[in-house]
């Protein structure tokens, strides 16, 4: 029965509508291949015992007295060797395969091509898109265009996008399963995902990781047009007008349910940066900026530490060794 | 928080909290009154408020606490599975303009109370429970190395359970998933009770596990009758073994990662905030550090349980039980190096993220050599399909499907696109259910003549068990589709209706399973009405090869008359095979732990004392942490802790099982 389920399933992933496994992004489609790779290589283990359980308990049932009794057999050094070596075989093939391709499809590494056809230089320049998770909705800064939006992704084709991701309260995975994986959005901290889309299309992106009462609409469209038409959408949002400044992102930033779609022609400049380092609101401190001062109170602190050593030390040319030592450890700020 | 003064006596508590304005929990509330009330009564018109204290609440023999285990494990069960039949009916009705029954206020709580009232309060207990009752009698010992330690262990579990209820009608619980990462959990995004009553409810329960852990990791070391070296244990006893070595070394980790939490929420520490220097990402490796290893302790177990019943019902000697053992070993040692396989979308490294994947992946070749060693014992056996069997060969076929998807999710680009969707629920049920769940059962199946001396009725059991398989399979099937559909988890509304077709089939295996554990319930009763007609009067109704079937069912409160000598893997088929003949005459006195309160009254003011610290009501906090302490330092005076059974008395037991077994002819 659970063979006929599976096959069901396989069945069903042709024709229902996974988007996991026909997507219509290149990183997306690289990871849905190696979800069918590995899941073909680990067949050749489990169907087999599934087969194996199945039959020897059938063959061995109490009522088959044909088939014969061993009570005391317990051991077989070639059976021993198989049971080990056949699933340590494929986890060798499926350790080199995950190796090989997390390295590749690492989200923080640069693109190298836009699909299997067509190679991209390795100095190419991708479009950023900043991307901040808010209670309950989407904010995306273009700072190349000057642009933001909100619960609105739009990209062109075949163009290499470079999301900056961020949060502003609590954690969320920024998701859209058409384009590539998931990615963990984290308030204070910085993560990135390198994809490209290859076909035009209106498809759906959300939070992939449970943020609280809004979660379930945490949703929007992404749009995939034609570089042209990504061209003409940007002039337009322009000519719509608004802007996003802090104050607006602080009102903005309130939790919220199912948030139209906005659009701002103008963003304040720097705002990401200030959202990561938590000092949007006027006069907090940013993070890097108490980062820097820690950093250089510690610094005083060793110099003064230091100097006494110079001076209480019997022996100058333990304090010469000690400065030595204190000059030549890097310090990380 | 700070704007609300606190009551100097009740802190945060009022009768605002006591949420008389949910139907369904007020609804729950009357059932649960009325049922208490109707339990109450019956056992007052039956006088068994005193056996009750006396035989069970007290009682610091193993074999009794360990039944109390299943009994905990089963009531919590209902509960957790209240919570799941809530949600798959939400998740199968609540499409674009219909919101569903639950607003997320309640789903959210029911999500996160459905997953840590499962792994804590009924996957816990039931494993704990076998242990407890099995390893003493299979290591051929008269009760665990610390017995009062047992029973406080015990009521550690059970108030901390008691207080995840009491969060039903009094305040509310987390709404954060069941490991309530911050800063979701933090008191910025949740300033209510929920999380508090999270947090101490599992310091109190992990307090509990973590001395069972103790006891049993001494009692198996140190307590082996002669002859048993350690390669000559039985496999059961040898995943029990390394199951405690996992809660030993991880439960602290839990223990600490949650009084930071509680540090951040109530005194303004910054270990997990946002700001100043906190990090929410060290909460989520610290908890996962904890929290895979807990996967192992659970599962352990039962590929204990599994090799004991294959081998018993294939009438063969355990195939590879050296490769066995150290299948176990290896498993347990790298169920520390996997953690960062939960969280692979946090944005580590490559390299990181391949070396947690591909450690996740070696796991699979010693669970792998297990799976084949189950299966050459069965090879060349004479297989009995009574019920135990029945749920072990449900096992075998479910668990690799689980283990296939499992070492899929440790791929890290598959699993970026696989993370916290419903493929992953999936993927974790078939393990959990198709693991430890069937795990479970055959155990209950397979032991439960021993601890009451007659046998589980084999119809209801039949019927129990194809509800819950056909039932896991409709209701965890479409969750991989839908998880491969980009659907993810913890959703309590859905804009798009082609997914509603696989929630309702999802639905209705729920439903189906809730029959296995009606039929369940149904088998228990008929058995114990049935019970002259089940009797097992050898204390080996199976044929058994370990010692726990060479005492009678149920054992006698010394377990052994005289401690028995091993001189095999297999002990009690190699002493029936040398026609061991049972002691008869020259029986002695026999030293005993003796019952006391001791452990249920700390436990209970424990307990209250996490109460009184989810209201920070500081007052009868302190209070409640001077007694618990007090209690614990009385207790250290009582030196009436042992007593004799005297010779006289086991003859007189031992005489009796003589003429029973005599009738029978055995």
């Amino acid at each position: 029965m659970p063979i006929l389920l599976l096959l069901l399933a396989a069945v069903c992933l042709t024709g229902c509508n996974t988007v996991v496994m026909n997507p219509a992004g290149d990183v997306a489609s690289q990871q849905a291949h190696l979800v069918t790779i590995s899941t073909l290589l680990m067949l050749l283990i489990i169907v087999p015992v599934i087969a194996l359980t199945v039959l020897f308990a059938w063959r061995y049932r109490k009522g088959n007295t044909n088939a014969k009794y061993t009570p005391d057999w317990d051991h077989s050094t070639q059976l021993e060797l198989v049971i080990w070596g056949a699933p340590l075989m494929i986890i060798i093939v499926l350790g080199l395969l995950t190796w090989i391709s997390t390295h590749l499809l690492d989200p923080y590494r640069p693109l190298s091509r836009i699909d299997e056809k067509r190679p991209l230089a390795a100095d190419h320049k991708p479009l950023v898109v900043q991307v901040v998770a808010m209670d309950w909705k989407w904010l995306f800064i273009y700072p190349e265009q000057g642009i933001a939006t909100v619960n609105e992704l739009v990209t062109p084709v075949d163009t290499p996008i470079r999301f900056k991701i961020t949060a502003s309260t609590v954690m969320n995975s920024f998701y859209i399963p058409a384009l590539a994986g998931q990615i963990y959005a984290m308030p204070g901290m910085d993560t990135t995902l390198n994809a490209v889309l290859n076909k035009p299309g209106t498809y759906e992106g959300f939070s992939a990781n449970y943020s609280g009462a809004g979660f379930s609409h945490m949703r929007f469209k992404y749009h995939g047009m034609s570089t042209a038409d990504f061209d003409a959408w940007v002039a337009k949002t322009k000519a719509g007008g608004g802007a996003l400044n802090r104050a607006d992102y602080l009102a903005l930033e309130k939790p919220s349910e199912r948030e139209p779609v906005r659009r701002y022609a103008t963003v304040e400049n720097e705002l990401y940066t200030a959202i990561i380092n938590r000092c949007v609101e006027p006069g907090s401190t940013c993070a890097s900026q108490t980062m820097a001062d820690d950093a250089a109170r510690v610094r005083a602190v060793t110099a003064k530490k230091e100097m006494e050593a110079r001076i209480c030390t019997p022996s100058d040319t333990y304090a010469e060794a000690k400065q030595v030592a204190l000059v030549s450890t890097p310090r990380k700020n | 928080m700070e704007n609300h003064t606190l009551h100097p006596l009740l802190g945060r508590l009022s009768l605002d909290a006591i949420p008389y304005h949910e139907p369904i929990l007020v609804a729950t509330f009357t059932m649960v009154v009325l049922g208490g009330l109707a339990v109450m009564g019956a056992m007052t018109k039956y006088r068994l408020w005193g056996p009750l204290w006396r035989d069970w609440v007290t009682s610091i023999d193993h074999k009794k606490i360990g039944i109390m285990y299943m009994v905990l494990g089963l009531v919590m069960l209902l509960r957790g599975f209240a919570d799941a039949l809530m949600m798959r009916l939400q998740q199968a009705i609540a499409f674009g303009d219909s919101m569903g029954y639950l607003p997320p206020h309640h789903y959210d709580q029911i999500f996160t109370a459905h997953g840590v009232i499962m792994i804590f309060f009924v996957a816990m207990p039931f494993v704990t429970g076998l242990m407890n009752y099995v390893v003493p009698l299979q290591i051929g010992a008269r009760d665990v190395a610390f017995p009062f330690l047992n029973n406080f262990s015990f009521w550690m579990t059970a108030f901390g359970g008691g207080l995840t209820m009491v969060s039903l009608f009094v305040g509310e619980y987390a709404k954060t998933g069941w490991l309530a990462y911050p800063p979701l959990s933090g008191i910025l995004a949740s300033p209510d009770v929920g999380v508090d009553y999270y947090i101490w409810s599992l310091q109190v329960a992990g307090v509990g596990t973590l001395l069972s852990g103790v006891n049993l990791i001494a009692t198996i070391v140190k307590m082996r009758a002669p002859g048993m070296k350690l390669m000559k244990m039985p496999v059961f006893t040898w995943t029990s073994l390394c199951t405690n070595v996992l809660i030993v070394v991880t439960f602290p980790v839990l223990t600490a990662v949650l009084a930071m939490l509680s540090l951040d929420r109530t005194f303004g520490t910054h270990f997990f905030t946002s700001d100043f220097g906190g990090d929410s990402m060290l909460y989520v490796n610290l908890i996962w550090i904890w929290g895979h290893p807990e996967v192992y302790i659970l599962v352990l177990p039962v590929f204990g349980v599994f090799s004991e019943i294959v081998s018993t019902f294939s009438g063969k000697r355990l195939f590879g039980y050296t490769s066995m053992v150290y299948a176990t070993v290896v498993i347990t040692i790298l169920s520390y190096l996997v953690w960062l396989h939960h969280f692979f979308t946090m944005g580590s490294g490559a390299s990181v993220n391949s070396f947690f994947g591909i450690t996740t992946m070696i796991i699979s070749i010693p669970t792998g050599a297990k799976i084949f060693n189950w299966l050459f014992t069965m090879y060349r056996g004479r297989i009995r399909f009574e019920l135990p069997m029945m749920w072990t060969i449900a096992f075998m076929i479910t668990f690799v499907i689980g283990g296939m998807t499992g070492v899929l999710l440790a791929v890290p680009p598959a699993d970026f696109v696989l993370h916290n969707s419903l493929f992953l629920i999936a993927h974790f049920h078939n393990v959990i259910i198709g693991g430890v769940v069937f795990g479970v059962f055959a155990a209950i199946n397979y032991w439960f003549p021993k601890a009451f001396g007659y046998k589980l009725d084999v119809f209801w059991g039949k019927v129990s068990f194809w509800c819950w398989v056909v039932g896991f399979y409709l209701a965890f099937m479409p969750l991989y589709v839908l998880g491969l559909m980009g659907v993810t988890r913890r959703m309590s509304h859905f804009e798009d209706p082609s997914l509603q077709i696989w929630f309702q089939v999802a639905a209705v295996g729920a439903v189906l399973i809730a029959g296995g554990i009606g039929s369940m319930l149904v088998q228990f009763y008929v058995s114990y009405r049935r019970r002259d007609a089940l009797r097992d009067v050898t204390g080996d109704p199976w044929d058994g090869r370990t010692l726990e079937w060479s005492t009678s069912s149920p054992p006698p409160d010394y377990n052994f008359a005289f401690t028995p000598r091993v001189y095999d893997n297999d002990t009690w088929t190699d002493m029936k095979r040398k026609n061991y003949l049972r002691p008869v005459k020259d029986f002695v006195a026999i030293h005993m732990p003796k019952n006391t309160a001791a452990g249920f009254v700390i436990a209970g003011l424990s307990a209250a004392t996490g109460f009184a610290l989810v209201w920070q009501m500081w007052i009868f906090a302190v209070l409640g942490l001077v007694a618990t302490v007090g209690a614990a330092i009385i207790h250290t005076f009582n030196y009436k802790r042992d007593y004799y059974i005297p010779a006289e008395e086991v003859v007189v037991t031992e005489a009796e099982r003589t003429r029973i077994l005599e009738a029978a002819n055995v």
